[in-house]
């Protein structure tokens, strides 16, 4: 299982692998946002939180299709089908390998990107912690998707479409646990637990349905 | 350690593809599958890597351990792609699977040096696997039988893409495996030059009546 995991995140290293793809995108996506709003600054750190939710999210969906159809295409999917190990397990390592190499960018990076948006101190750091437990859900849920559109030849933008709806309470809590941070009479903690339960229930309920998904794609 | 399957019949989508196969492999045993194509060849192979389910029919093994759930899980199957990863090297590839597939009982892998050169290929474990030609790929696949222990192999169209040379020198590991106590179920086209032989010929959906029994 480790050995899946670290070849993985050396995949997504290597030529071809998805883990900087996402990480441009996201960079791009938010970059963009200060030239389309212009220069106020109030506005921007006003709205800053959420641009920087909303560029995460559309950014962790981008490479998520190839998750089980890049094993499928070599047949190596066959092979981890075959296997005692559970096939749980399986998809549960390659989720965190995945969020390894592509999520984990995006909450590294988007302190830098919270400079561009004006955003202060404490929106930033709100930002990335609400970024690094919410962002884990969405490959959760995302493992799903892929998983039923595995054998769809360009399942990319199905995936998204049958992802973005189940991800939308992880950026909702996400968003609202930032702004609590930052303006006062609201509290922090409440949206910041819910968005971890929302990971943590995701993290069983995807590997489950994405296992038995690709148990019946398999033909 | 014994393969049994009995009555087996499989169906994708609407269509029947083979019906009523039966066949029982002791330790030791190959079964060579064949037929024009089409016949299911590679159905069958596929049902017996549990891969698909069977439409009847039971698959089971005899001696096996007790918690086993499957047949699949002392298989090994070598199918139509090769599952190795273009972008890794060699030694990267085949180190990886050593290590996810494990060894079943009653056997050890390879390391990833004398695997490669039971295939022939010698030194060249540095190299991404997409440098390789197409048959150095294929016997680079087959080295990833060598370094997990599974006593089933179940090989669809091992040789292809291959040159003579390596047909024999498969055909030498292939012995090999079978004297350990290994079983071998493969599709193929060309006679591996193997020993105790079974063949199984498919027939097509014309024949639903089932495969053809002779020993070879």
């Amino acid at each position: 299982m480790i050995a899946l995991f670290f070849r993985d995140l050396k995949l997504s290293i290597r030529a071809g692998g998805g883990a900087m793809i996402g990480v441009l995108f996201f960079m791009t996506v938010v970059a963009v946002i200060p030239f389309g709003v212009g220069p106020d600054l109030n506005l921007l750190s006003r709205i800053g939180p959420a641009i920087l939710w909303i560029g995460a999210l559309l950014a962790s969906l981008l490479g998520l299709d190839r998750l089980f159809q890049a094993e499928r295409e070599d047949g190596s999917l066959d092979l981890m089908l075959m296997q005692e190990t559970p096939l749980i397990a399986t998809v549960f390592v390659k989720c965190a390998a995945h969020w390894a190499a592509t999520g984990l960018p995006l909450v590294i990076a988007a302190p830098l990107l919270g400079l561009f948006m004006n955003m202060d101190e404490l929106a930033i750091g709100a930002t990335m912690l609400t970024l690094l437990v919410g962002t884990p859900a969405i490959t959760f849920i995302g493992a799903v998707g892929a998983a039923v559109a595995v054998s769809l030849p360009r399942g990319g933008l199905l995936v998204s479409i049958l992802v973005l709806p189940l991800a939308i309470p992880v950026l909702i809590f996400g968003v609202s646990a930032v702004y609590a941070a930052i303006e006062d009479p609201a509290p922090f903690l409440p949206p910041l637990m819910i968005l971890a339960a929302i990971t943590l229930f995701f993290a069983v309920i995807g590997p489950l349905a994405a296992a038995a998904a690709l148990r019946h794609a398999s033909d | 350690m014994r393969l049994l399957a009995e009555g087996l019949s499989a169906r994708r989508g609407e269509d029947l593809i083979f019906n009523d196969i039966s066949f029982a492999l002791d330790a030791g045993e190959a079964l060579l599958v064949t037929g024009p194509n089409g016949s299911g060849k590679s159905t069958l192979l596929r049902v017996l890597a549990g891969l698909l389910t069977a439409e009847t029919g039971r698959l089971k093994l005899e001696g096996g351990p007790p918690e086993l759930q499957h047949p699949s899980e002392l298989s090994h199957y070598l199918g139509h792609r090769n599952a190795m990863k273009r972008e890794l090297t060699v030694a990267e590839n085949l180190s990886f699977w050593k290590r996810f597939l494990g060894d079943s009982f009653g056997g050890a892998g390879w390391e990833i040096g004398a695997a490669a050169e039971a295939v022939g290929l010698p030194g060249i474990t540095h190299l991404p696997f997409g440098y390789l030609s197409a048959g150095q790929q294929r016997r680079m696949a087959m080295a990833k039988l060598l370094v997990a222990y599974r006593p089933i192999w179940i090989l669809d169209e091992p040789t292809a893409a291959l040159d003579a040379a390596a047909d024999t020198l498969f055909a030498g590991l292939v012995n090999a495996h079978l004297q350990q106590g290994g079983i071998v179920v493969a599709a193929t086209h060309q006679p591996l030059g193997l020993g105790r032989v079974k063949e199984l010929r498919m027939t097509g959906f014309a024949g639903v009546d089932g495969g053809l029994w002779h020993d070879a």
